[in-house]
This record gives structure tokens, sequence and C-alpha cells, in this order.
């Protein structure tokens, strides 16, 4: 038998169905490979005995009604989990034991799966390199000193290092989209309001979603339908029908109309990123699509849009970080230097500068030359959609602007950072499903991904023009393992 | 606009944050940096334009406010950096 922790979740849950091999099989396989991945440092908590004894009960007893019988499952410590330690990379919250569990780990574990452990993230998911972890850098498994992207930075190395058979991420301007890209897996940034945020520690509450890390797209699917669904305790989670995304699944996407933005093509662009999207542009027309030039022409604005929007809510969201009622506490002689020298202690870099971003938009006197102002432009950007959606069904674009680069980088100017997102942000700006899919190497033969962005809960049709590309790009991720 | 050490100061009041001095140089250098990034906005005339309130087209469900998952104070206390008996403790407030 070839090495389980290959196998893409749909092959797991097949021959876990067929009794090829146990839950427990499985389940060892993945707490080996992640015990022996402390390079990688992808782990914040590690909840292998527990699994293990999961693993054991399945077996027992099989159940085979839901989606993910028997698997085990890492998900991003941004997720509420209950009575298991959840940091969201943050030393402010080193010690915090939630009372509740969040709905999108709650419906992974109603399918039969189980957690496998808690995975690193830029703080507060803050970040475009996981650089920002408290808990330290997380290493791209396609070389040392590489980032894996941010901020779902453990979650798409845990996957693309074999730790985990899926991940659960989130993405608030593109913290699932660029690090799929910049590890060779599927990403997946579903509409907002298609999952719930409840139990997920909260970013910039109009932007962020939930969604699944994946190796296939296949898996994508499976996952998705797995997580979606209204949630009574997310009144922004819309009640429509949850498709059956993998059973519908299909690379058949004769006849529909792909859009090509021209502002996405930028300066100082590497070539191999064109290449890749004429590539994705041909494998589309190879399989029946019409491929035609669109326009968003306020693109460029989305990022500076972005920026004062994204703090503007995180100020107010990272408000309850006070030392009182649960993480950490700092020494103070009053109770406004307890929460002053709280905040600043807890806190990293990069979480103070937007919470100091976020404060001065909003104070009296600029809020409306900046928030106000960027909510004007917010609708901007959604009308560029809301137009270029009534002539095409979907729009290819590259996910990055380049693949994974070496730590340290750009660690030290804000600005190239927030660069990384420029092909992903918008999408969430507008609220819009949009998705990652590996499709080809720069000429460092590191991975780079295309991205797929679709009309509002249309997730089925990006995930079919993923399929379309996956079956033509023929991507191997060729990772050694050189951390063990 | 630039972001100054009294702007920064100010700033961190307001969210209560502590600086040091050499913290507040290098903050004023970066959220000046972010700050004039972010003008690009004002090349866009959108005297016009509505703000957006709200991406999802769908109006909001309420749901009945009903208490689903309480009795759990204890557990809710014991993430408490300080507490005694049922209540959290905070430095003293009122002299």
């Amino acid at each position: 038998m070839s090495n389980l922790s290959n196998y893409s979740l749909s092959d797991l849950v097949k021959g876990i169905k067929k009794k090829d091999f146990s839950s427990e099989e499985i389940t060892k396989t993945f707490i080996r490979n992640s015990e022996n991945s402390t390079k990688l440092n992808t782990y914040i908590t590690k909840c292998f005995d527990k699994a293990l004894i999961s693993s054991k009960n399945f077996d027992k007893k099989k159940d085979f009604t839901g989606l993910l019988p028997g698997i085990p499952i890492a998900v991003k410590d941004l997720f509420c989990t209950k009575n298991v330690k959840t940091t969201a990379g943050s030393k402010i919250l080193h010690n915090f034991i939630p009372t509740y569990e969040s709905t999108v780990t709650k419906k992974l574990w109603s399918e039969g799966a189980f957690l496998l452990g808690k995975l690193n993230c830029d703080e507060f998911a803050m970040g475009s390199s996981n650089e920002t972890s408290f808990f330290g850098n997380v290493t791209n498994p396609l070389g040392d000193k590489l980032v894996p992207g941010g901020s779902s930075g453990g979650s798409a190395s845990a996957l693309a290092a074999n730790l985990t058979p899926v991940s659960i991420g989130t993405d608030t301007g593109g913290s699932i989209r660029q690090p799929a890209s910049f590890t060779g897996t599927v990403g997946l940034k579903p509409t907002y309001g298609r999952c719930s945020r409840w139990g997920i520690v909260a970013f910039a509450s109009s932007l962020d979603q939930a969604g699944p890390m994946t190796k296939t797209v296949e898996d994508c699917a499976l996952m998705l339908q797995a997580i979606s669904g209204y949630d009574p305790k997310d009144s922004t989670s819309v009640d429509i029908k949850v498709d059956s995304y993998n059973s519908n699944l299909t690379d058949k996407v004769k006849g529909l109309k792909i859009g090509i933005p021209k502002e996405y093509r930028v300066e100082n662009m590497p070539p191999e990123i064109d290449v890749l999207w004429k590539n994705g542009m041909n494998y589309l027309r190879d399989a029946g699509a019409i491929v035609k030039n669109i326009s968003l022409p306020h693109t460029v604005y989305a990022l500076p849009t972005y920026y004062i929007v994204a703090p503007a809510e995180a100020s107010s969201n990272l408000a309850r970080y006070d030392g009182v009622k649960y993480g950490h506490r700092s020494k103070g002689n009053s109770l406004i230097e307890m929460y002053e020298n709280t905040r600043s202690e807890g806190f990293g870099d990069e979480v103070k500068r937007r919470i100091l971003i976020g404060t001065y938009v909003l104070s009296s006197g600029y809020y409306d030359a900046y928030y106000l102002k960027a909510q004007k432009v917010r609708q901007l950007i959604k009308n560029d959609f809301d137009k270029a959606f009534k002539d095409v069904d979907a729009i290819l674009t590259p996910s990055t602007p380049s693949a994974a680069f070496k730590m340290g980088d750009k660690k030290d100017d804000p600005i190239s950072m927030y660069l990384n997102d420029i092909f992903t942000v918008p999408v969430n700006l507008a609220g819009l499903p949009a998705i990652s899919v590996p499709s080809g190497h720069d000429k460092n033969k590191l991975p780079i991904g295309l991205q797929i962005i679709g009309k509002p809960f249309d997730e089925q049709t990006i995930l079919n023009l993923s399929l379309a590309i996956q079956k033509r790009a023929n991507f191997k991720r060729n990772i050694k393992v050189w951390w063990e | 606009m630039s972001i100054d050490k009294d702007k920064v100061k100010h700033i961190s009041k307001l969210a209560r944050i502590s600086l040091d001095n050499k913290k507040i140089s290098s903050l004023s250098k970066d959220l000046s940096s972010i700050i004039k990034f972010v003008e690009k906005l004002n090349e866009l005339n959108t005297n016009t334009t509505k703000p957006l309130t709200s991406i999802i087209n769908a109006s909001l469900k309420p749901r009945k406010d009903e208490i689903k998952d309480g009795k759990i104070r204890d557990q809710i206390l014991k993430n408490s950096p300080e507490k005694n008996e049922e209540f959290f403790v905070v430095p003293k407030v009122l002299e």
C-alpha cells in the first residue's frame, strides 16, 4: 500500500468506505508526518492523542452517513474549538480556551471528521507571509526560508507537506487563495454569507469568510459542501440552498463566458505569470468556454480601499482584548494603564499598525475623508463586478503577482507586503466567491495559481472551471521531504 | 497627510495601546506611508456615490432571542486572568 498521506480526501473517503484501510491507519500516518514536521512550525496546538482515540472509536462503530467519515483534519487556529486552546496566532490569546465550537468546525465534526490540531497563522490573520505570528514563522515545504504565504500559512504548509488531508482557513483579503497559490494547493473563498462566521476570531467582519484548502478541486467541492449553510448565530449568513457541489462537479464548461480583466496586467509582473494566465485561457478555450476581454476600471483602488476598511473594522473588533475576561493581562496601576500595557505587550507590530490606522480613519475629523470615502469607492468596485457579470459567467486572473518569496524579504515594508494581495482583495470587497487553482511554475520551479472569480453564490461554476483547468494543467507539486 | 509623532501618541491613547518613544518614531513613519498609499482614493470624484452599507443583497434574518448554551459561568470565568468567586477582578477604579 502506498503512503496514505499522499491520497486526496476523496480517495481517503472512498478507501474508508470500501474498508481498504481504517481511520486509525490514516490518522497514525498523518500524526507520524506531523510529529516529524517541527522545522515547518505549522502546529500551534497538537491534538494527536485525542485524534487517535476518535479514530479508534470510529473504527469500532463505523458510520458512513457523513461526508467525511473517520477523517482527521487540522484547522487554522482562528476557529474556536471547544476546550482546545485557540490563539489566533497572538500572545494576547496565548492561553484562551473557548467554551464553544465554531459553526464551521462543528459542521466538519458532524460529517464524521475529528480535530487533528490547530495550525499556525499570521496574528489575527493580518499578514501575507505568516511572519507575524507570536508562535513564529511557518516554512513553506517547497523550500527552507521560503514563506508559505498568509495569513492561512500554517494550513497551506501542513496541507502541502501531507500533515493533514485537507484544512480550512479564513480569507479577508486573500488569506486562503494566496497561500494556496504559494504552496501549489487549491483554496476557495466562498461568497460572503455562504458559511457562518460564528466562532471565528473576527478580523474584518464585512470581509471575513471561512473556506476549504485542499489538494484537488474534487476535495474542495466536498469540503465546501460540508461547511456551507445558514446559521441562526450569524445573521449575515444567507439562507439559500447548499448545492451538492461534489456530485454536481463537472468539467463540461462548454459555452461559459470567461472575462479577462485588462487591469490585472500589472507592472513588474514576472513573465511566467503572464504565460500562466494565457495558458489558463487556452485550457478553458479547449474545454469549450468563450474567453473575452472585460474591464474592471476601479481595480487599482481596491488595495487602498481595503487598507481603510479592514483596519477600521479590525480596530473595532480588537477592542475586546483588554485583559479582563480572558487572554493575556499586563500589570498596571490603574484600569486604563492595565488596558494600555496589556494591549501593548499582547499585540505584535502588524496588529498595532492596523489598529492605529483603523482608529485614525474612524476618528473625529477624519471619518469622512477616509472611512466614508473608502465605503463609496467600495461601492464603485462592486459596481464594476456587477456590470462585468452581465456579460460573463466567471472571471479569470492570476492569484498572485509572484510566487512564494524568501522570509524577511518584505517584512519591514508594509506596503510591499500589502501588494501581494492585489489580485485577491477586490473579491473580498465585493463579497464574491473565488478559487485559486495550482496551474504552473515560475522560473524557480515554484508553484503559481490561477484565480477564478464567480457570481455571488455560484461556487459551482468556479469549481467546474477549476476542474477543467486541473485536468489540462497536469500540475505536479513535486515536494521532496527535506524537513524530517 | 503625514502622521507625526504627536498624532501617533493621540491615536494610541484612543486605541489604548502604550508605546515607547522608539516605537512612536517607527510607527509615525509606517503609518504615514500607509496613509499616503490610501490617499490614492482622492483621485476619484465620489460626490454622487452612495457609500456601500451591506455586501449582501438578502435582508438580515432575525431569530428568537433564546438562551441555548447558558449555565457555563464557571467555565467562562476559568479564562479570566484574575477572578474572585464569580467576579472578574480589575485594578481599583474608584478611590
